[in-house]
């Protein structure tokens, strides 16, 4: 497979013009870092544009962040702390879950997070990747470069042209540059640890927290029996943990107040906070088995203890998230279509599975993504029509395309 | 001043055969097509603008929408979505050749769900019942414009609304889970839900905001929060409008998000305190009331950081609510500024541009230079926090030639807002007012890339068609995509 490499806008362009005259598609390749992820596609040409790299600016008293989508995440994650500052949406990289046996995993780019629209813990208090994408310029499937949005945080001037390309892995434009919005790293954060008994206990314990006004930042429950994989003692079946951030006279009133009402067993500090939220954001619970197979669902919270135990006979590699309303599966090698049927009528349309990390011919021939509505992918396809009509960006790569 | 699309007299002359067919197809709505009915619907807050509507539908269920909107999309018929009419931009003015389907009939809170922290609410409810019904939850939507008494759901939806409050907990793009929309063929469809992220596009991402152009929206899920359990707010006065920028900038440095931040001018001040009496100085060129919320420990602690980065920055007054209805009391005056303002002239345009915050003091002086040249006078109101501007330029309309002026003076405050790295329009959208003003922010491509986004849910332009965009979408062409015959553009570009 022919790679093109770009380093510039225009080169971008040039490339996706050559491709279009040889009828060819191009595999847009960040950091190579999720190049699992998706449907598995027929290959075309590459275009690697690892070198559209860089920070362009980063306006500390704006809150904003410029920057050329090859970035590395740790280089952008360094440059912000530096001035006390980070991305909201926490994205994690998830640095393991497709680094092959032995092999030194690839670097996940900011470009790569935007385009899967990957969040980490505190989703469900700071929102994703398209809450905090003010604006793109990007190269559509037509070789044209063109912007959205702007680099101010409020902006309603024609349609939010930037919160579609979070999620559209390349489909619909090959970016190149982007504006994320930030704000002020916290200076503390806690972890509460509780103990329960059974997993709908624990979800109904973080429904509670995340409804009273201590402001948690994070809520996620692991099982005991991975718990120690990110670090956390363990007490009972199941250990919920919740996050507060913030100042240090607000994080400790509120720890105080929270540790009262729900009997925490144990509290981490700062740095052994930090450790453990990159833990779970990272996968790392369920990344002991690298032959396993692993499913994202995105259910309900409230939903996700009956949705687990309609799954209870597949696997007991799990652990929860977002206060339930993320569930990490882990089903075994040998799994026939890994359990895809099962899955995705656990969840019904309480909503939406995807099969993350499972061997390439199964991903070509089984749905990655929850499948959709018939009105609703029509639609989605005369989208995916409107940037790049002769499907040249990533072609298949959500769903199979002629 | 921007005007509509020439109505088609095919159209206007099928009024009666119209709402004819609308009367055998859904029996249930309600169509008004008496002249003197019509008339009640002929503007929305933009009230330079007024037409009567062909007919109006007010419609009560999805699928009465799904047949109307499939009529019309059947026999070419356009139409314009509307919630309150409160737009600020024309995005719900008529147009003789269209219908105006009125969605105030939608107005039942259907679910609310404190497990899962949101509701489900039909989108003419409007904004404030919305945290009222949730209030004995402890819950509450953060979206907070201040027309929130009387506008719908569904037009911050259409318009992406905030308030004073979005500074720390978003627009209403940041707060909406779902919708369930109806297209221009008549499909109902789902967008998002209580899980968090769809798979395929993101086209709740794309249809917030969307100014009524890509669908009608016939329910929403709404993402509620926990009501903090203080707030307090600091009235500031500052001698100079820089200290007061300044004192801004600072707060943001220190690590810290108000949930409000807000800015008044001294004519603004002038006229909030002779309106409601809420203790604002008058001898300060500019007024701050920040906002902070949590529990008490850290409210607390940061009215101490703030209060004292203000007198750094040179404050001559700093209060500290010291009970709610004080708190109520600071926020009176900033609420009421556009009424006030409305009481010093016989009219007034409130525009809404956004700037990066460090401009906020050139933007003013520049805003002061301008009063003189087009010789007509400004109050500004700013969410100072995310650097949107809401000068409000007062004018007679009973005056020739004032009317003009006060859009030509408006229309130079939002080039300039555009010329200093921002928009056009922060939370009041495009519609009919800015149309025009869009090729100063996007380029042809740009706009060619939105119009086929807006080519690939309605591609007959038959949903609210003279807004947003200066020129009418050329779908059929826009579709076409100019192939190179197999010649290789850059036959050296290196592969390896
Ligand atoms: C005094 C005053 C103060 C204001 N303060 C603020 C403020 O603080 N912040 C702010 O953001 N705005 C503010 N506004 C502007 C205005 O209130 C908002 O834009 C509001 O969201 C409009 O809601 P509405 O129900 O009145 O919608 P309308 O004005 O009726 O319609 C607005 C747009 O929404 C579309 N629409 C309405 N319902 C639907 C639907 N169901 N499906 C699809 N499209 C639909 C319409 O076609 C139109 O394009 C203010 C206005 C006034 C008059």
């Amino acid at each position: 497979m022919p790679v093109f490499h770009a380093a510039t806008p225009q080169q971008v362009q040039q490339a996706v013009q050559t491709a279009l005259a040889e009828k060819t598609p191009l595999d847009i390749i960040g950091g190579g870092s999720k190049r699992g992820l998706g449907r598995a596609t027929a290959a075309g040409h590459g275009l690697d544009v690892s070198a559209l790299a860089g920070i362009i600016e980063h306006d500390h008293d704006e809150l904003t962040l410029t920057t050329r989508p090859g970035t590395s995440l740790g280089e952008i994650e360094a440059a912000l702390a530096s001035r006390r500052q980070m991305l909201a949406f926490e994205p994690p990289g998830w640095h393991g879950v497709f680094a092959a046996h032995g092999a030194p995993a690839a670097t996940p780019t900011i470009g790569g997070s935007i385009a899967a629209n990957l969040a980490g813990p505190r989703r469900i208090r700071a929102g994703g990747p398209r809450d905090h994408l003010l604006g793109v310029a990007a190269v559509n499937g037509r070789a044209e470069a063109w912007r959205g949005g702007g680099r101010v945080v409020k902006n309603v001037s024609g349609y939010d042209m930037p919160k579609l390309q979070c999620g559209a892995f390349g489909t619909l434009s090959v970016l190149t540059e982007l504006t994320l919005r930030l704000v002020p790293a916290p200076a503390t954060t806690s972890t509460l640890l509780i103990a329960t008994e059974t997993l709908a206990a624990a979800c109904q314990m973080m429904a509670r927290a995340l409804n009273t006004p201590q402001d948690v930042s994070a809520a996620a429950c692991l099982p005991a029996g991975i718990a120690a994989r990110a670090g956390v003692p363990r007490a009972g079946q199941f250990i919920v943990l919740l996050r507060l951030e913030g100042t240090s006279p607000s994080v400790i009133d509120r720890a105080a107040t929270l540790r009262r009402q729900f009997s925490a067993f144990a509290e981490l500090d700062t740095p052994e906070s930090k450790a453990v939220w990159h833990d779970i954001g990272a996968v790392s619970p369920l990344l002991a088995n690298p032959d396993a197979m692993l499913w994202r669902l995105c259910p309900t919270p409230s939903l996700a203890p009956e949705i687990l135990a309609a799954l209870t006979d597949l696997s007991d590699q799990v652990f929860l998230d977002w206060g339930g309303g993320l569930i990490w599966l882990a089903v075994p090698a040998a799994t026939p279509d890994a359990a895809a049927a099962s899955i995705r009528a656990a969840i019904g349309p309480h909503g939406h599975a995807t099969l993350v990390r499972a061997p390439a011919p199964l991903r070509a021939r089984l749905p990655v993504f929850q499948p959709l509505a018939p009105p609703l992918a029509a639609l989605n396809a005369r989208i995916r029509a409107a940037f790049d009509p002769a499907h040249i960006l990533n072609r298949g790569r959500l769903v199979p395309e002629p | 001043m921007p005007s509509l699309p020439a109505a088609n007299p095919a159209i206007v002359a099928r009024r009666a055969a119209i709402a004819a067919d609308l009367r055998r197809l859904v029996p249930e709505a309600l169509i008004i097509t008496e002249a003197s009915e019509r008339m009640a619907y002929e503007c929305d807050a933009l009230t330079a603008h007024r037409s009567a509507p062909l007919l109006v539908v007010l419609p009560r269920t999805a699928r009465e929408v799904a047949a109307i909107l499939r009529y019309c999309h059947a026999n070419a018929v356009p139409l314009v979505p509307r919630g309150a009419g409160t737009s600020l931009s024309g995005g719900a003015t008529p147009m003789p050749d269209a219908l105006l389907l009125g969605m105030a009939r939608f107005n039942r809170i259907v679910e609310i769900d404190a497990e899962n922290r949101c509701a489900t609410v039909q989108p003419g409810v409007t904004n404030l019942s919305i945290s009222q019904a949730v209030a004995h939850l402890g819950l509450f939507y953060a979206p907070d414009p201040s027309s929130q008494i009387a506008c719908t759901i569904g037009g911050n939806v259409a318009e992406n609304s905030g308030g004073v409050h979005c500074l720390k907990y978003g627009l209403t793009t940041n707060n909406v889970l779902g919708v369930e929309l109806v297209t221009i063929e008549g499909e109902i469809i789902r967008l998002g839900g209580k899980h968090h992220d769809s798979p395929g596009y993101d086209l709740l991402g794309a249809l917030v905001g969307s100014e009524g152009l890509l669908g009608v929206v016939t329910e929403v899920i709404v993402r509620l929060l926990p009501t903090p359990p203080l707030a307090r707010a600091l009235l500031i006065g500052f001698p100079l409008v820089d200290q007061a920028a300044a004192t801004v900038a600072a707060i943001i440095a220190a690590g810290i998000i108000p949930a409000g931040m807000e800015m008044m001018d001294k004519p603004a001040i002038a006229a909030a305190e002779a309106f409601v009496r809420a203790g604002y100085p008058l001898d300060v060129e500019a007024l701050l009331i920040v906002e902070l919320d949590g529990c008490p420990a850290e409210v607390d602690h940061l009215i101490d950081l703030v209060a004292g980065l203000a007198t750094a920055h040179g404050a001559t007054t700093c209060r500290a609510s010291a009970s709610e209805a004080e708190r109520a009391l600071f926020w009176a005056g900033r609420k009421a500024a556009f009424p006030a303002v409305g009481r010093l002239a016989p009219d007034y345009l409130c525009m809404d541009g956004t700037i990066p915050r460090r401009h906020l003091p050139d933007m003013l002086a520049r805003i002061s230079a301008m009063e003189s040249r087009f010789g007509l006078k400004v109050a500004n109101v700013f969410h100072a926090g995310d650097g949107n501007l809401h000068p409000l330029i007062m004018f007679d309309a009973n005056i020739p030639t004032e009317i003009d002026r006060a859009e030509a003076f408006g229309a130079e405050i939002l080039r300039q807002c555009v010329a200093m790295g921002g928009a056009l329009s922060g939370e009041h959208g495009i519609g009919l007012e800015k149309r025009d003003l869009m090729p100063h922010m996007f380029t042809d491509t740009d706009l060619d890339q939105q119009m086929r986004l807006k080519c690939a849910f309605d591609p007959q332009a038959l949903l609210n068609p003279g807004k947003v965009f200066p020129t009418p979408c050329r779908c059929a062409e826009l579709g076409r995509l100019h192939s190179h015959h197999g010649a290789l553009p850059f036959p050296d570009l290196p592969r390896f």
